[in-house]
Formats: structure tokens, sequence, C-alpha cells
């Protein structure tokens, strides 16, 4: 299954609902475009949902610390939302769980974005 | 005593990464391994197809990677090979190293190492050589290495 990635706007951030797979190839590809294209629209508040992300390699993990310092160095912030169990777990080993500001509850992600 | 052995040889592709894992997955389930160690396996497996195809062969469509597998007993053997010039173990850095934590690569070998029982990586000038090792559970093996 490849990545499907669909974006919508709640009180000023950009929620981006992700969904299949993360890997070396199109994922990552679909990851980062996403995150790009946002951050040129001036889009700097991002919430990546991983609800339903079911896999994610390293090169998927690379992707996400990328889009993480990208939107950082941007002046934005980026969030991470309803990790399952094998990526949080990913996060855990790779030591990059305590690096991303991990949320479990939308509104309450939306509410934590500096104003 | 059983003892199988299947291997492939794959062409430097994309592609390849993909069917190396999923071949694993289903090696590694018919194997009898639960799901999470299923997942395990097959995302090692991943990574060092990866390691083989874009820093081994470098995408070379001249040079191929050898993936076998073989199941005794006691373990699932797992070996994958490139062509290509050969990788310095030493020289792969601590990707949980506070210097190393935000890059964006780097962390193949380490998730193969969390992932698998024993990793053992053979370079040379035709290659590197990657055996991964699972222990079968309830195995002798793993029996051993429970009660230490």
């Amino acid at each position: 299954m490849t990545m499907k990635s669909s974006t919508r706007q709640v009180d000023g951030v950009t929620i981006v609902d992700l969904s299949g797979r993360i890997t070396l190839g199109e994922g990552s590809v679909v990851l980062r475009d996403t995150v790009r294209d946002l951050l040129s629209k001036g889009h700097k508040k991002i919430l990546l949902n991983l609800g339903d992300v079911n896999y994610i390699d390293s090169s998927g993990i690379g992707e996400l610390v990328s889009a993480y310092t990208t939107c950082k160095n941007q002046g934005g912030e980026l969030k991470l939302l309803n990790l399952t169990k094998k990526v949080h777990d990913l996060l855990q080993i790779t030591k990059l769980y305590t690096v991303f500001d991990v949320k479990e509850d939308e509104a309450a992600a939306v509410k934590s974005f500096s104003k | 005593m059983r003892a199988d052995r299947v291997s492939f040889t794959l062409d430097s592709t994309l592609e390849t990464v993909n069917n190396a894992e999923e071949t694993a997955g289903r090696m590694a389930a018919e194997a009898g391994f639960d799901d999470e160690e299923v997942m395990k396996i097959s995302m090692a497996v991943r990574e060092a197809a990866v390691n083989a195809v874009l820093h081994g062969n470098a995408y070379d469509p001249s040079k191929k990677v050898t993936l076998a597998f073989e199941l005794t007993p006691r373990d699932l053997v797992i070996t994958i090979r490139d062509q290509g010039k050969g990788l310095d173990a030493s020289k792969i850095p601590d990707p949980l190293a506070a210097d190393n934590l935000m890059k964006t690569s780097g962390r193949g070998i380490f998730l193969i190492r969390s992932f698998m029982d024993v990793v053992e990586i053979h370079p040379s000038q035709t290659g590197t050589e990657l055996k991964m090792i699972k222990h079968v559970r309830g195995s002798a093996a793993d029996s051993k290495e429970a009660s230490q």
C-alpha cells in the first residue's frame, strides 16, 4: 500500500492526514513534498496525523526528522498525532520520541500550537 | 532435523527492496514466528536490502543482490550480499549519539541490530555480506540465552 496524504485546516493549524507506508521511495517523497508545499504557502503550524500509517522504515524516520527540522528552521512548528504502536516503538528505540512533540488528542494538539 | 534453504538473485532496484521485505515476512511466518517478530524480521531485511541496493550497488543495473534464507531447527538465517565496494562497519556512526540524533539517515544498521539476534557484517573488495540470525522461539539457543 502506497502512502496517501490529505490536508485540512483547524483553527490555523494544518492537519495532514497520512495513511499507508512511509518508506524509501514514494512514501517518503509524498511526505517531503507535502510539508515543503505547506511551508512554501506559509502554513507553518503542521500536525502530522499518523494514525493510519501502518509502517515506516529508516528512510521514513529520516523524512520525519527532515520535516521537523525544515519546519523549525522556517520558524514553524511540526507535531505528531496518533502514533500507531509500530511507529511509537520505532521512535522510542531511535530516541526520537522525546525529540518530537507527540500528541494523542487532536483537539488538544491543535490548542497546543502557539497563537 | 530440518534444514531448508532458498536463495534469490535480484536486480539493484527499489522493487527488490519491497520484494525482499515481502519474502522475508512470508518466510518468517512460515517458520512460525509471531506477528511482531515477523514485522521485525521483514523490516530488518528491508533495511539490509536498502543498504545493498543503494549504498552497496548504488542502483548499478549490472550489479546484483543475493538474498538467501536458511531455516534450521534453531535459527532463521538470512544472508544478503551486494557487489559494491564493501561496507566499513567501523565507520558507521551511532545514530543515538547527540550529534547524530537529528540526522536524516544512518539508522538502517542500527534497526537491523535492534530487530535481529545476531548480525554479522562481512565486507570485502567484491561487496558486503550481511548475515542476520533470528533464533526460533523455544529452540536450545533461545533457552540458553533466556537463562543467562
